[in-house]
């Protein structure tokens, strides 16, 4: 057997994936589930804290700030560990999933808090004033003049920022979610053989990659109309 | 001013403003009758643009009283934004909408302040423009216009709510020599038509042609005022003249 031979039967096993196609599937089912509910639970709550602070009620902002902050220091895995191990010991238990689920989404809003506020501030004091000044209220200000331009400018650093996070549901493993790598790392296991790890690996490159380009593409259309 | 006179539209009386322990505004008495077009000069800081600014509530004074077309601007049981709508105003940077079209722009208030519906908003809105000579770019973006372009859009988008006075807080400033013509010409037409103006600006041509007062302010306090002619020729005191004569060498 040649080195080459050796090389594919230890990494593109074509009957250890065969065998374990299906699981792979399923795994990819359900990181699809948890990436998108990632993505609007996430981004949805970034965008109402950064909404609620813009009121600039002081004891509110404070625990925004506080909250984003330490969600944006704590690493995910130590999020998703202290979610699924210490909950119970409060009384309440969530299934692997719902733990991957809340933690990323925890650090998404996060980051997207901060994306919208800078967005937000970035806008020039003028803009308010003229609004304000032809007797549109600030909630009416915020979402016909401020908003629409805020949003502009957070396109690109938030698809950066939320594809970096939802490739995070990999971390989910740890708990023994069974997304697409803790399926493919039993499945290691199972089968002495690495090859399910090439087939995660190219399960993550048909799930992102077009979300990459995608985001390529969106950055560009936006950038132009400013 | 005889005391058979109306009411002032707008009465402004004591105005203070600190801002930190900046003493901005040192107690200013403001009034201004209907039709009548006010010109604000003085040199920078001294408070000519807050006393404007408080005139809308944009700025809360510290102190004082201000009526406008007979509402109480400072009562907090006023409603600031339905008062805003007879108070139009434009700014140096004339702070257009850049995400909307010209017509977009005058639209918004028409809609969502005045509460017109979307057609009624696109006529009124088409005609604003059309009083400030821009009909035909109405569907062009803030970018795509000119300096003294954009300040006319600013124009139309205030005065599309009919307001009963306009303020102007310089409003050909930050503009190239050639296009602030454009902007007095609108405002010349603004004021043949009766609008009550307050401007603050040093287009001491246009003060001298169309205002009816001139006001000097400095260091937060109206030192003196009077017809054009009055202040600009032979000036009372000692620091309008003065700043009459270095404005006068631009």
């Amino acid at each position: 057997m040649s080195a080459w031979d050796r090389f594919l039967k230890t990494f593109f096993n074509t009957e250890v994936m065969a065998k374990y196609l299906p699981d792979i599937l399923q795994g990819m089912v359900v990181t699809i589930e948890l990436a998108l509910l990632i993505v609007v639970s996430g981004i949805g709550a970034g965008l109402v804290l950064a909404l609620i602070r813009s009121l600039a009620i002081r004891p509110v902002n404070w625990l925004i700030i506080f909250v984003v902050d330490l969600f944006r220091s704590l690493p995910p895995l130590v999020i998703i560990v202290l979610i699924y191990f210490g909950l119970p010991a409060a009384g309440i238990s969530a299934s692997a999933f719902v733990s991957t689920w809340l933690s990323l989404s925890l650090v998404l809003m996060s980051f997207a808090e901060e994306i919208f506020w800078a967005g937000i501030t970035s806008i020039s004091r003028g803009q308010w004033e003229a609004a304000r000044s032809t007797g549109l209220s600030f909630g009416q200000t915020l979402f016909n003049v401020i908003l629409p331009q805020a949003l502009r400018l957070t396109v690109a650093p938030l698809t950066n920022r939320t594809i970096a996070i939802t490739k995070g549901t990999a971390l989910g493993t740890v708990v023994a979610l069974h997304e697409i790598l803790g399926m493919a790392s039993s499945a290691v296991s199972n089968s002495y053989n690495p090859s399910p790890l090439m087939m995660a690996a190219a399960a993550y490159l048909v799930l992102f990659l077009p979300v990459v380009v995608g985001a390529r593409w969106i950055e560009a259309r936006f950038a132009w109309k400013r | 001013m005889n005391s058979t006179v109306a009411e002032p539209i707008v009465a402004a009386r004591g105005i203070h403003k600190h801002f930190g322990h900046l003493h901005v505004l040192k107690g200013v008495d403001l009034e201004v009758a209907e039709r009548e077009l006010v010109f604000v000069i003085g040199p920078s800081g001294s408070g000519k643009s807050t006393l404007l600014r408080c005139l809308n509530r944009l700025e809360e004074p510290s102190a004082g009283n201000i009526t406008v077309a007979g509402i109480d601007m400072l009562d907090p049981r006023t409603d600031i934004n339905h008062a805003r709508q007879h108070i139009g105003m434009v700014f140096q940077s004339f702070n257009l909408y850049p995400h909307m079209t010209a017509l977009g722009n005058v639209m918004l208030a028409l809609r969502k302040v005045a509460g017109k519906s979307r057609t009624e908003a696109e006529k009124l809105a088409q005609a604003a423009l059309e009083r400030v000579g821009l009909a035909d770019r109405a569907d062009h973006r803030p970018a795509e216009l000119s300096g003294g372009q954009q300040q006319r859009v600013a124009i139309a988008r205030a005065i599309a709510l009919e307001p009963r006075v306009m303020l102007f807080d310089e409003p050909t400033s930050a503009l190239d020599p050639e296009l602030v013509g454009s902007v007095l010409a609108v405002m010349r037409s603004l004021r043949e038509s009766g609008m009550t103006m307050i401007v603050v600006s040093h287009e001491m041509g246009f003060a001298r042609a169309a205002a009816d007062r001139v006001v000097f302010m400095d260091h937060g306090l109206i030192v003196e005022q009077g017809p054009p002619a009055q202040i600009f020729e032979s000036p009372a005191h000692e620091r309008t003249r003065a700043f009459i004569g270095q404005i006068r060498q631009h």
